[in-house]
């Protein structure tokens, strides 16, 4: 098959439309005047100026500690989740369960915020950094467990048995056998619960309290006023941590696969 | 034992943590609002009883979204800018994840991350990204204004039409990867067959890519629509005061009217609004995975 005409004109226009955006918040993030939309040449004073926010500084050591937490414990229950949805077998209530599991992927944020605050609020739970770490936790774990449960899904089984016969316990089959292979999926559902956690406006706005601001609000309600070089210089260190973030992944992906493939071979060489 | 804990520890988690919150949530769009902390009645006390405590509750909250126009306009114009975006989103979607699975095969991987990054990318970011550009002294007018195709500048920012760019530029991506994958697997030679036999290129299209990509084009819809009818950033930062989206309502409800009762049952009607698609989407990808399997 060769590109059309049509084909290249559609992706040139389809790229152009998604990235011309952020190219421009990037470019003028570095502009010297205070107006966003005029350019008066070259200045990286607004990155200064970001470091000295104590109270963006402040926003963002909140939500990267909400985001580790958060990601680490929703990838230690997803897993768990995917592992029983998978292998679980049969038990009582396992369709309420897979449920659970994938209703929060389609529910809106305004909802699962709402309902959240009114569970905190009910049980008396002072809301701040801990609440917003078990609402993240929630919704997050849904995400990894979709993502190692498709993973888990396509894995040969006899492996794990050939370890059980071999006098593994089943602890030790999981953690030296299933955890290996699986953890691709695992590592990548982290990062997906972790960048979920740093990106939450809504669930985040409900389930705060004054005690913590992330930064997502912080910016949401220094954004309602106006465009701002200021957040011009913060979206643009955060598109390029995740630029490098997700070239990066990419990239050891590729050299894994190369790699893997290899392996099959010089194994078909053998036989 | 050691299974029962596996189930035990994310089920009792989901119990608690989403099931537990939906039902209040339900229970206080039955309550009355009141000059309280928390402010709702009645509040749930075990010496009454179950029976003493339900025969207080009513379903006056939903009897007064009916009588409100500023609800159900809400609930309305949300289904149609859902609706229409979904469609806009479609019809750029489409031709791109044509094109990517058209493209050598080598470049794929480079499209597809091209096409994974902005998901990545902070989602307030994109739509801010959107401020600058359709303010009447941003780039699009400046631009427009140099090319000399308008002479005033336009209004597009807090208006609806920003709502639309705003939704369709950020929920690209989840329309472009089904379509693609459908794209992906579909069998060449089928088109070259059809071709053979005497139809033109674009009847050929017509009649074997499209409806071969059925399944693509559907999750798709649906990954736009579901989330875009509860969509709450976009119309705040785009929108203008006269865009009502239920999302919007629903949070103004909570934080500026401090209604609970009210924005309880604003929510568990838009939640009864998306169990339709919401069930259709299952279905379809249930049937996708047999057709697979």
């Amino acid at each position: 098959m060769r590109l059309s005409w049509f084909n290249v004109v559609s992706l040139t226009l389809g790229f152009a439309f998604l990235y011309i955006p952020m190219v421009i918040l990037v470019i003028f993030s570095f502009n010297e005047s205070k107006l966003v939309t005029v350019w008066a040449g070259f200045s990286t004073k607004w990155y200064g100026e970001l470091l000295q926010n104590e109270a963006f500084l402040d926003a963002a050591w909140v939500t990267i500690r909400v985001a580790v937490f958060s990601s680490t414990l929703a990838t230690i229950l997803g897993t768990m989740a995917a592992y029983v949805l998978v292998r679980g077998g049969r038990f009582m209530g396992r369709t309420l369960f897979s449920g659970m599991i994938y209703a929060p992927l389609v529910m809106p944020e305004v909802i699962t915020g709402l309902s959240l605050l009114l569970l905190f609020i009910g049980i008396g739970l002072d809301r701040g950094v801990l609440t917003i770490v078990l609402a993240h936790t929630t919704f997050a774990m849904c995400y990894v467990s979709v993502v190692v449960s498709s993973r888990l899904v396509t894995f040969d089984r006899s492996l794990e048995e050939a370890a059980l016969d071999l006098g593994c316990s089943p602890m030790q089959a999981f953690r030296l056998v299933t955890l290996p292979i699986i953890a691709p999926a695992v590592i990548s559902g982290w990062l997906l619960a972790f960048t979920l956690s740093l990106d939450d406006l809504v669930i985040a706005s409900f389930t705060t309290g004054p005690s913590a601001t992330t930064l997502p609000i912080k910016i949401f309600s220094a954004v309602r006023l106006g465009v701002s070089p200021e957040i011009n210089a913060l979206s643009t260190i955060m598109i390029g941590i995740v630029t490098v973030g997700v070239i990066s992944a990419s990239l050891v992906s590729k050299q894994a696969m190369v790699r893997q493939r290899r392996e099959e071979q010089a194994a078909a060489r053998a036989q | 034992m050691r299974r029962l804990v596996l189930i035990l520890v994310p089920y009792a988690w989901l119990l608690a943590l989403f099931l537990v919150p939906f039902i209040i949530v339900v229970k206080i769009s039955l309550s009355d609002v009141a000059l309280a902390r928390p402010p709702y009645l009645p509040q749930f006390d075990w010496a009454e009883g179950i029976g003493a405590f339900l025969s207080e509750l009513d379903f006056e909250n939903f009897v007064f979204l009916t009588t409100d126009s500023l609800y159900w306009k809400a609930y309305l114009s949300s289904l149609t800018i859902a609706l229409v975006s979904t469609l806009i989103t479609l019809c750029i979607g489409y031709p791109i994840a044509y094109g990517m699975a058209r493209a050598p095969e080598e470049w794929r991987p480079t499209l597809m991350m091209l096409i994974i990054l902005p998901f990545w990318t902070s989602f307030l970011i994109r739509v801010y990204a959107w401020m600058g550009i359709l303010s009447s002294e941003g780039f699009l007018n400046q631009f427009l204004l140099w090319i000399g195709v308008i002479d005033q500048p336009l209004t597009i920012l807090n208006t609806n039409s920003a709502v639309y760019i705003g939704i369709v530029y950020t929920y690209l991506p989840f329309m472009v990867l089904p379509i693609y994958a459908a794209l992906d697997r579909l069998d060449g030679s089928l088109i070259e067959t059809a071709e053979d036999l005497g139809c033109s290129r674009l009847s050929a299209f017509w009649l074997v890519t499209i409806p071969l990509s059925r399944n693509g084009i559907i999750a798709g819809c649906f990954l736009v629509f579901i989330p875009a009818l509860g969509e709450f950033v976009i119309p705040s930062l785009l929108g203008g005061s006269d865009t009502l989206m239920i999302g919007k309502v629903l949070w103004e409800e909570f934080f500026s009217n401090r209604d609970w009762p009210v924005a309880s049952a604003v929510a568990v009607v838009l939640l009864l609004i998306l169990v339709v698609p919401i069930v259709l989407f299952q279905r379809n990808q249930q049937k996708q995975a047999e057709a697979e399997g």
